[in-house]
C-alpha cells in the first residue's frame, strides 16, 4: 500500500485524530470524579486549617463534617440567600467581586471611603454571594469566612475564622497563585497567620478592619505585621481584608 | 499599561525561561557556542514567543476552558470543559505556527530566512515556548495584552541569556579548565552562576 | 534475529546502557529542561521521573507498532500527537491519585511533551526498530534521566532542607551544635545547574572517553 499518498496521508490523520481524541476523552471523564474529590479535599482542608484544625486529605470530609454544623450564603446585605456554601466557586465570586468594584462607581467609593455597603444599592454587588461556615470546636461556635483578591503577581485567597462575638479572630489561612518565594509567599507561613490571633475586628461598634501594618511594630488590637519586601502583597491582603470584612458587616453586626 | 510593563520586565528578568525555570535548555547548551548563532537562534525564539502566546491564549479562553464556548454555542455550553486537551492544542498550535512562520519568512524576507533558517524547526520542540503557554495558562493572565506581553519578554530574556552564555563561552575557550570539565559541564556551572547573579533582581518591586 | 531472547545480551544493554555510558542527560545532554526544576525535593523529582519513564516506554512502542504504517510528511506531527496524548493520561493519572505533587509539579508535566529526550528516541530508536527493544531503550533512557534527577534532587534536599523524602534527617539540635546550618541555597534554582555540572564533572572523570576535546 502507498503510505505517501494524499489519501492516504488525510485518512491517517482523520483515524488517528479521532483515536486519540476518543482515548482522552474517555481517560478524563474517568478519572474526573477522583480530580473533583481532591479539589474538595483541599479545600475542606483549608477551611479546617483556618480554624486551627489540621487535616489530611483523607479525613478531612470526616472532620468537616464533624467540625462544620452550618453553613450558608450571604448576600452583601447580610440576608440569607442560600444554603450549600460549600460549593459556591470563591474564585468565581472574588472575580465577580472585583468586576463589580470597577464598573460600579458608587461602590468603588463606598468602600474607599467607608461608608457602610448597607447604605447603597447595587445590582452587581447583590448578586455575588458571600459564603459563611459555622463551626463548632470545643462547644464554642467559630464563623469561618472565605476572601479572595489578587496580590504582586496573581490572585490570593483565604479563609478568615472568627470567635462566636463576630469579632475576635481565631485563625486564618493565606494563600496565593504565584507571589514572590521569600518575600510575597511568606502570607502562607504560620509566622504571618499565627499573628492575626486574637485580633479584633471591631472598635465600640465601628468596623475597624486588621491592618496589614509596616514597619514590625504591630502592637494595636487591630494591627498585624506586614511581610517585610512584600509590600504589594501585603497590601493586596490590606485591600481583601478591608472589602470583605465590609461586604460580611451586617452579617458580623448581627448578635444572636 | 503599567500592567504590561510589570508583565514585560518580570518576565525578562526574574521569571527568566532558562534561569529560574531552566526552560530551553538543550538548544540553549547545543546552540550557545558562538554569539553570532545564538543571537540568530534568539530572536527566532522571541519571534514565535510573541505569536504563539497570545495565540494559545484565545484558544484557551475561547474554546478550551470550563464553559469558554458559551459565546459560540450558548448558555448550555457552560458546562463544557476542554481544558484537558489543552497540552495537545497547544503543541499543535505551535507545531503549525512555526511551520508558517517558516513559509512567511522564506516567501517574504529570504535574508532573514537564510539566518533563522535552520533554527526555525528546532524551534517547535524548544521547551521554552511549550512552557511560555502553560505558564500562560497556569498563571491565568486576564487579557491578551498581557499574554502578548508575557510572551515578548520571556522571549526576550531567553536571548539575553543565550547570548550572556554564548559570550563567555567564547572567552572560556582560552581558560584552563579541567578536562573533564570541559564544554557542557562547565557551561552548566556558569549558567548557574549567572542564575545566581540574576536572582538578585527578586528584591525589585515594581 | 538473533536476539530472540527477550533479555539477551543486546537487550540488557539498551536497557542498561542508557543508566551511565550512554546517560541521555550527561552524555546526550537531552532533556534537561523540564526536569531541574522539580528537584528541590525527593518525591516529585520521583514522581517526574517515573511520569517520563511511563512515557519514553509507551511512545517508544506506540511508535515502533506504527513504524510502518506513518506517512512521512506528518511524522513529526505524528510523534508529536502521541506524545501529548500520553503525557495528558499522565496528567490526569496523577491529578487524580497524588494530587499534592501534581501541584508542586504544575506545568512541568506538560513540559514533558518537548522533553528531547522522548522524541529524540522516538526518531534514533523506535522508529527504526520493533516494540520490543524499543520498550526496552525507551524504560532505560527514562531511567537514566531519572538517575540524574534523584542524584540532584537527593543532594538539594539532604543539604537545603536536612530531609529526605520530607522526613527529619539532619535538623537535630545535636548536628547544630557542630555549627551545621541547612543551606538555603541548595533550594534555589540555581543550585540544580551547578550539581548537575558537578555531576557531568564527576561522571567523566570516571568515563575518560567522554570528555570533549578543546
Amino acid at each position: 500500500m502507498n503510505t505517501q499518498g494524499n489519501t492516504y496521508t488525510f485518512i491517517y490523520s482523520i483515524v488517528l485524530v479521532v483515536v486519540v481524541a476518543a482515548i482522552l476523552a474517555f481517560v478524563s471523564l474517568s478519572l474526573k470524579p477522583y480530580q473533583d474529590e481532591n479539589i474538595r479535599n483541599e479545600k475542606r482542608q483549608n477551611i479546617l486549617s483556618s480554624a486551627r484544625i489540621e487535616s489530611t486529605a483523607e479525613n478531612s470530609e470526616k472532620l468537616f463534617n464533624e467540625t462544620i454544623k452550618k453553613q450558608y450564603i450571604l448576600n452583601y446585605k447580610g440576608e440569607v440567600i442560600g444554603e450549600d456554601a460549600f460549593n459556591v466557586d470563591i474564585p468565581t465570586e472574588g472575580k465577580k467581586f472585583q468586576s463589580a468594584v470597577k464598573s460600579d462607581a458608587k461602590l468603588a467609593e463606598a468602600l474607599k471611603t467607608g461608608t457602610p455597603l448597607s447604605t447603597i444599592e447595587s445590582a452587581a454587588l447583590a448578586a455575588i454571594k458571600f459564603p459563611v461556615f459555622e463551626a463548632e470546636i470545643n462547644g464554642e461556635v467559630k464563623y469561618i469566612l472565605p476572601m479572595y483578591g489578587a496580590g504582586l503577581w496573581g490572585p490570593l485567597w483565604g479563609y478568615i475564622s472568627l470567635n462566636a462575638d463576630k469579632n475576635t479572630v481565631y485563625g486564618t489561612l493565606f494563600d496565593h497563585k504565584g507571589e514572590t518565594p521569600g518575600l510575597g509567599a511568606e502570607i502562607t507561613t504560620s509566622k504571618f497567620e499565627n499573628n492575626f490571633r486574637g485580633k479584633t475586628l471591631f472598635e465600640n461598634g465601628k468596623l475597624e478592619s486588621i491592618k496589614v501594618k509596616k514597619g514590625g511594630n504591630a502592637t494595636g488590637m487591630h494591627e498585624v505585621d506586614a511581610i517585610s519586601g512584600g509590600t504589594i502583597t501585603s497590601n493586596g491582603v490590606q485591600t481583601m481584608l478591608d472589602n470583605y470584612f465590609k461586604c460580611y458587616e451586617q452579617f458580623l453586626k448581627q448578635q444572636q | 499599561m503599567e500592567n504590561l510593563l510589570n508583565i514585560f520586565v518580570r518576565s525578562i528578568f526574574i521569571d527568566n525561561m532558562i534561569f529560574a525555570y531552566f526552560l530551553g535548555m538543550c538548544s540553549y547548551l547545543a546552540v550557545s557556542k558562538t554569539v553570532k548563532t545564538s543571537f540568530g537562534l534568539g530572536i527566532a525564539v522571541v519571534f514565535v514567543l510573541l505569536i504563539t502566546v497570545p495565540v494559545n491564549y484565545l484558544l484557551d479562553n475561547y474554546v478550551l476552558k470550563a464553559g469558554a464556548l458559551t459565546w459560540l454555542l450558548g448558555e448550555e455550553a457552560a458546562s463544557i470543559d476542554l481544558s484537558f486537551l489543552s497540552f495537545i492544542m497547544f503543541i499543535a498550535v505551535i507545531a503549525a505556527i512555526v511551520q508558517l512562520v517558516e513559509m512567511i519568512v522564506e516567501k517574504f524576507a529570504p535574508a532573514l530566512y537564510n539566518q533563522l533558517g535552520i533554527f526555525l524547526p528546532l524551534i517547535a520542540v524548544n521547551c521554552a515556548i511549550m512552557g511560555a503557554s502553560l505558564f500562560m495558562q497556569e498563571r491565568g493572565y486576564t487579557n491578551v495584552g498581557e499574554a502578548t506581553a508575557f510572551g515578548l519578554g520571556s522571549g526576550i530574556g531567553w536571548m539575553l541569556a543565550i547570548v550572556g552564555i554564548a559570550a563567555i563561552r567564547e572567552k572560556l575557550k582560552y581558560s584552563n579548565i579541567p578536562a573533564p570539565l570541559r564544554g557542557v559541564g562547565i557551561t552548566f556551572i556558569v549558567t548557574g552562576l549567572m542564575a545566581i547573579s540574576f536572582m538578585s533582581f527578586l528584591g525589585i518591586n515594581l | 534475529m538473533s536476539d530472540k531472547a527477550l533479555f539477551s545480551a543486546k537487550n540488557l544493554q539498551l536497557l542498561l546502557g542508557p543508566l551511565s555510558k550512554n546517560n541521555p542527560v550527561l552524555v546526550q545532554i537531552l532533556g534537561i529542561c523540564s526536569a531541574l526544576a522539580v528537584t528541590a525535593k525527593l518525591q516529585p523529582a520521583i514522581v517526574m521521573a517515573l511520569s517520563v519513564t511511563a512515557v519514553t516506554a509507551f511512545s517508544n512502542v506506540i511508535l515502533s507498532l506504527l513504524r510502518n504504517t506513518i506517512p512521512n510528511r506528518i511524522r513529526i506531527i505524528v510523534q508529536l500527537v502521541v506524545v501529548a496524548a500520553l503525557v495528558i493520561i499522565v496528567d490526569q493519572v496523577l491529578k487524580a491519585f497524588v494530587y499534592d505533587i501534581s501541584k508542586q509539579l504544575s506545568v512541568f508535566v506538560g513540559l514533558i511533551i518537548t522533553n528531547c529526550i522522548i522524541m529524540g528516541r522516538i526518531e534514533a530508536f523506535a522508529l527504526a526498530n520493533k516494540p520490543w527493544p524499543s520498550l526496552l531503550d525507551g524504560i532505560g533512557n527514562g531511567l537514566g534521566y531519572g538517575l540524574v534527577l534523584v542524584t540532584v534532587a537527593f543532594f538539594r534536599e539532604l543539604l537545603g532542607s536536612g530531609t529526605l523524602f520530607g522526613f527529619n534527617i539532619l535538623n537535630y539540635d545535636c548536628v547544630k551544635a557542630f555549627g551545621y546550618q541547612n543551606n538555603g541555597l541548595m533550594i534555589l534554582a540555581p543550585m540544580a545547574l551547578i550539581l548537575i555540572g558537578l555531576v557531568i564533572w564527576f561522571h567523566r572523570s570516571r568515563n575518560k572517553d567522554l570528555i570533549e576535546g578543546k
